[in-house]
């Protein structure tokens, strides 16, 4: 187990970037806290697979370096950085059984016979796999081969690292609830670092304690569940997390007040805004009040998602998402007001702090 | 739900079953015919019964062709497949020299039977051949038209040049298809690369090499152009195969009923060992 730490990680596939866009990691400066359980969310193509395989070894980055514990591992190999990793499609040998799965990266260290049993005995155990040892893995289905990969590497308990690249891709929905608890407890119980790659915010938000949130080869955000959501740093991080996404309004700022269109929306406080930046307001769903006060809206369309509705409508000819309580109504003429709560203000994607001391 | 038999529905199957009564069954039963009558000119056949099977299976002519024959698939099966392993390995993954190995690959393969022959026969030459005069002028006493051991040497060096490229491109297909998640998981493992070869690769190839043994099997125990163009399964009968036994007997000696009850005997042989073939190298598959 070990503190990992980032330094200025720059990578492209190009042998001679130039621009950013070649970039397909702009710049990653961060440190992965030993013991803890990150999850690395953004859509395809963001470079979170990049940077997973930057920190496991595969890929060597462009520009930066990579500290295991403080120690350089740069241009060490996966095997000497000694750390495991879980691939999206289940990795099995196939002409092995389980048992001699597990023992395989254990076998390939040198490590005896009597050690080997005991460690693969352990982690089968640990994994409710006791039961296949002596079956062939490949015509297990897909959860038990995604189990005995993981397990090949909690085989080894003195692995740095366990970083996991869309793990549950191909697992059927009612066990991949049930993986993800099986991994948070192994991860309350042995405390490995864990990096968790996805791009399912539920996922995500479930599975780790701290949620980093990657945007075309950038970290835009890192915090917890919680922070995300409150407050995203980035409109990218509105859109992206939440169901649904954030509503991003465009406005025009003037002190404690921003217009948006006819209508004028209050700020906790008062901000200087250079002119030519692009202003706009971010308020989630659930901040958004329907009443007969506030703004006048029309309203397009109602889903009703079992205990709460999505009311679908557009104010100020943008449209806007709002979600309406258990058992609440839309009125015959209704309107909208923002739960100042809720407001968060953006200059050209990036958020501006309204509230003192945060 | 009931059941309705409609015995008209067979009419469907007709075109069907009269292709296939053409181009098999309908040879094929001339040939059954022809193995159990001794046949004279002017369409006169008299029953023998299995008088024929009894010649063929008893003549030491017969085995001694069959044996070259096992010898030779043997021989070249435990060639090319290693080697063409081995040289779909060392291609490249990726880049510009990946089409330009296949189109070399691909090239043997499509050079016509008696061609390749007859490519070999001038090449190997003792007196003017590339290869023959080469290796004279090495000092080794090569001539394949007179010395058995040369001329077997010469056609599996030919069957070898010809087909390996065969093998290479099933095995390359073959791992191609190994996602790349399997060998960053063996990096990780810390597996060798012998173990990569053996826990990975060669499983992942399993399948495309039971097709690359049977059709070279195949192939190979039927070969007849090739060494009827490089030798004419001489000198004597050192490189007479089944096929070029077969065709003496039925067209040189004029022989119809052995050289019909050769071939009956032969096909189920073919398909015989084809068969113990697949089920051997499948049976790990189906546990």
């Amino acid at each position: 187990m070990a503190r990992i730490d980032l330094e200025h990680i720059r990578h492209s596939y190009l042998p001679a970037a130039t621009s950013d866009a070649d970039y397909a990691l702009k710049e990653v400066h961060h440190s992965w806290q030993d013991g803890g359980a990150y999850a690395l969310l953004g859509p395809s193509g963001c470079g979170k697979t990049t940077l997973l395989n930057i920190i496991s070894g595969l890929l060597t980055p462009s520009h930066g370096r990579v500290l295991f514990d403080g120690r350089d591992v740069t241009g060490l190999s996966p095997e000497g950085r000694n750390i495991a990793q879980v691939f999206q499609f289940p990795v099995v040998y196939d002409t092995m059984t389980v048992f001699q799965n597990l023992a395989f990266p254990l076998r390939n260290r040198g490590i005896g016979e009597a050690e080997v049993a005991r460690r693969v005995g352990e982690t089968m155990e640990m994994l409710e796999l006791t039961a296949f040892a002596g079956r062939r893995a490949q015509r297990l289905t897909a959860d038990l081969k995604q189990k005995i990969s993981l397990g090949r590497g909690l085989v080894r308990s003195d692995v740095n690292a366990i970083l996991f690249d869309e793990p549950l891709t191909v697992i059927d929905p009612h066990m991949k609830w049930q993986l993800r608890s099986q991994l948070k407890l192994l991860h309350r119980q042995f405390g490995h670092t864990m990096v968790y790659v996805t791009h399912d915010q539920t996922e995500a938000l479930t599975f780790a304690d701290t949620v980093v949130v990657m945007y075309e080869g950038e970290i835009v955000q890192i915090g917890t569940p919680e922070q995300l959501f409150e407050r995203p740093r980035h409109t990218f991080v509105g859109y992206f997390i939440g169901s649904p996404g954030m509503n991003v309004l465009p406005v025009e700022v003037d002190g404690a007040t921003a217009r948006f269109g006819s209508q004028s929306i209050g700020l906790p406080r008062a901000v200087e805004i250079a002119h030519d930046v692009r202003t706009e307001i971010g308020i989630r769903p659930e901040y958004v009040r329907i009443g007969t006060r506030g703004m006048p809206l029309v309203v397009t369309k109602l889903e009703d998602i079992g205990r709460q509705k999505i009311v679908r409508a557009t104010l100020e000819g943008r449209a806007i998402c709002a979600i309406l309580a258990e058992g609440a109504e839309v009125p015959a003429h209704p309107r909208a007001s923002f739960d100042p709560k809720g407001i968060n203000l953006y200059a050209d994607s990036w958020r501006v702090e309204t509230e003192d001391g945060r | 739900m009931t059941r309705t038999w409609n015995n008209r529905a067979w009419f469907m199957v007709f075109p069907v079953l009269a292709l296939v009564a053409f181009n098999a069954i309908i040879p094929l039963m001339t040939v059954v015919n022809y193995s159990v009558q001794e046949t004279f000119g002017n369409n006169l056949f008299f029953f023998e019964g299995v008088k024929w099977y009894e010649e063929v299976l008893a003549s030491s002519r017969f085995h001694a062709a069959l044996w070259r024959q096992f010898l030779f698939t043997g021989t070249i099966l435990l060639i090319e497949i290693p080697l063409g392993v081995a040289i779909a390995l060392a291609m490249p993954r990726s880049g510009p020299w990946v089409s330009v190995c296949l189109v070399l690959m691909a090239l043997p393969l499509l050079i016509p039977w008696n061609v390749v022959g007859a490519m070999w026969n001038i090449m190997a030459l003792p007196d003017i051949g590339l290869l023959g005069h080469t290796l004279r002028q090495l000092g080794i006493d090569y001539n394949f038209t007179r010395q058995p051991g040369d001329a077997w040497f010469t056609i599996v060096l030919m069957d070898v040049w010809h087909w390996t490229s065969l093998v290479v491109l099933l095995a390359y297909a073959g791992l191609r298809s190994i996602p790349d998640a399997y060998y960053q998981a063996a990096r990780i493992d810390g597996a060798s690369h012998w173990s990569v070869f053996r826990y990975i690769q060669l499983p992942k190839m399993r399948r495309v090499l039971t097709i690359a043994v049977l059709l070279r099997f195949m192939d190979s125990f039927m070969i007849y152009t090739e060494p009827f163009v490089l030798t004419g399964g001489g000198p004597g009968n050192a490189t007479t195969f089944l096929s070029i036994d077969l065709v003496k007997a039925a067209l040189g000696e004029f022989n119809l009923g052995i050289a019909a009850a050769m071939s009956i005997i032969y096909f189920l042989m073919t398909l015989l060992v084809c068969w113990i073939f697949y089920t051997l190298m499948m049976r790990g598959q189906d546990q």
